[in-house]
């Protein structure tokens, strides 16, 4: 990216949502990020179904002139989401700081008011005019829900001393969807699963997950399908447990998934060794010299090369290419590299130009690492 | 034969199901049959199955002020907007629809009451403090359990600000 280009999510900064590919949270190889939401609805405007365009204008407003006075928010951007192009738009979401039902698509332009704040000193983000009036977010690095929280959290405080919240003595914080109401907490956290994929223990794994309270989903949130064995943890309720309670129990089950994850891990090294090693270094040279790649195939070798960078089986491979590959692979970042739309056979090229490049100038790995696996020095005729 | 539903008007649905290996016949008049989603013969069910049996076991009466005509008064929203589109357009809907909200709420969450954070307007009345001052302590007590000390400081210090406004 050059210094000169204006940021493609103008005026949102260049870097926002970008702050857990440096993978330096807690498990950051197997918990990609963390990311928590609370859902808030303003006292007198009606939401949801019912918010017309001078409604959501007002909302906007309201939250426009707060600013100034919320200290998590200092320096942070408003992006009006209806003045972006269509690619500017596809970029929030796949950044994950925009839904779908806030950025539109597939035909559906943007409502009226949809707008995004960014903060510029904190990792949090705010979308206006979504299901509900407001969506505060924050994503960070790792397994982290309880800093997660609390950032989120101050935000909270803060924005409701400004800007006056519906809420309910019973019911809490009102939403749109009695599934988000109470709490309006949604705190989940990104995993990746491959050896208990492989070992096919996945599937007790999330079968008990709905037994506990929580529910799982793809890489990009609701409705979207699971690819590159990446599952999103999440809690399922928000109403009649404290958001202490809801983001501690994530936490714990989180931590016993990943326990789970290595287990399957120790016990892929010690059963089929020679095929995971295989798999992995099979990945890792497909990626680094393949001349097209669909997005499903990237991540699917991604995940086996994942796997081989947190086993250090890929000796000097660290996860940060990885995670930023996920990122800038996606169909609107490299349509924003390109500066054009791409047709599907040329975005397949450049996604295996981009992860070539970014393999060969931050993923070299160090050695091939077989010897402790070469057949040769057991081979009693060699 | 009157509703099992609502008590007082004359049954004209007779609808009989099978539940856990139990035959159960439910008597139903016009109204309330409309508003479970079951108009008779001549109509197919406007609502899910699903839904229908989650209320069938229930103590009569829970949705008798409602009929899908019910709207509310801020936004608009009609409660047969809401049953299709599970979406609700203002805090009022939720004054609105409370009778057939709090046992959906129920059913989703396992609760239909919230504990979590209290929340002070920006204008508060004395009640409302009192309410917030409580919810602080009980999570200043968590804090305690959990050994989070930095945050049962900062929640400390909320406490303190708030009680120095009441004073």
């Amino acid at each position: 990216m050059t210094d000169a280009s204006p940021s493609p999510l103008s005026p949102a900064p260049e870097d926002a949502g970008l702050d857990w590919l440096d993978a330096s949270g807690e498990h950051a190889d197997i918990a990609l990020s963390t990311r928590v939401r609370l859902a808030r609805n303003l006292q007198g405007f009606p939401f949801g179904p019912q918010a017309g365009d001078p409604d959501r204008g007002s909302v906007l407003e309201r939250v426009r002139s707060a600013l100034s006075r919320v200290s998590s928010l200092e320096g942070a951007q408003v992006t009006d989401v209806t003045e972006l192009s269509p690619r500017a738009r596809r970029l929030l979401l796949e950044r994950r700081l925009a839904s779908r039902e806030l950025v539109g698509g597939e035909g559906r332009k943007p409502h009226q008011g949809a707008a995004l704040v960014v903060g510029t000193r904190r990792p949090v983000s705010i979308m206006v005019n979504e299901e509900d009036h407001l969506r505060l977010q924050t994503l960070g690095s790792g397994l982290g829900v309880d800093e997660a929280w609390h950032t989120l959290d101050r935000l909270d405080e803060e924005l409701g001393r400004e800007v006056p919240y519906a809420f309910h003595p019973r019911y809490g914080f009102l939403t749109s969807c009695p599934t988000n109401v109470g709490s309006g907490l949604r705190a989940s956290v990104l995993l990746h699963l491959p050896a208990l994929v492989l070992t096919k223990e996945i599937g007790k794994v999330l079968q008990g997950l709905a037994q506990v309270g929580l529910t799982f989903r793809g890489l990009y949130g609701e409705g979207s399908e699971v690819v590159g064995n990446f599952f999103q943890l999440s809690n399922q309720t928000t109403l009649g447990k404290s958001e202490e309670d809801l983001v501690e129990h994530l936490d714990r089950i989180v931590r016993q998934v990943i326990q789970y994850e290595v287990r399957a891990r120790e016990v892929l090294l010690r059963d089929a060794a020679g095929v995971t090693e295989d798999k992995i270094w099979r990945g890792y040279g497909l990626l680094r010299y393949a001349r097209s790649l669909s997005f499903e195939e990237l991540m699917n070798l991604l995940s086996g090369v994942r796997l081989g960078a947190s086993l250090k089986l890929l000796p000097g491979l660290r996860v940060y290419p990885l995670n930023k590959i996920m990122i800038f692979a996606q169909p609107a970042h490299l349509a924003e590299a390109a500066g054009r739309e791409l047709s599907q056979s040329e975005e397949d090229a450049h996604r295996a130009a981009y992860v070539r490049r970014i393999l060969a100038s931050e993923g070299e790995v160090t050695s091939d690492g077989g010897a402790s696996q070469d057949p040769s020095s057991t081979d009693p005729t060699g | 034969m009157v509703c099992d539903n609502c008590g007082s008007e004359p049954a004209v649905i007779h609808l009989t199901q099978i539940v856990d290996n139990e035959m159960k016949t439910l008597h139903l008049c016009q109204a309330c049959g409309a508003d479970k989603g079951v108009q008779g013969t001549s109509s197919p069910p406007a609502l899910p199955l699903t839904d229908f049996l989650a209320q069938m076991g229930k103590p009569p009466s829970t949705s008798t002020a409602l009929s899908i005509r019910s709207r509310c008064s801020f936004c608009g929203l009609s409660f047969k907007q809401f049953r299709e589109s599970g979406r609700l357009g203002c805090s009022h809907c939720w004054t609105t629809f409370d009778s057939h909200l709090n046992g959906l709420v129920r059913r989703i969450h396992g609760s239909n009451q919230h504990v979590g954070k209290v929340y002070l307007s920006p204008d508060p009345s004395v009640t409302e403090r009192e309410k917030k001052l409580e919810a602080l302590r009980r999570r200043l007590q968590r804090a305690v359990e959990l050994e989070d000390f930095e945050r049962a400081a900062a929640l400390r210090d909320e406490i303190r600000g708030l009680e120095m406004d009441r004073s």
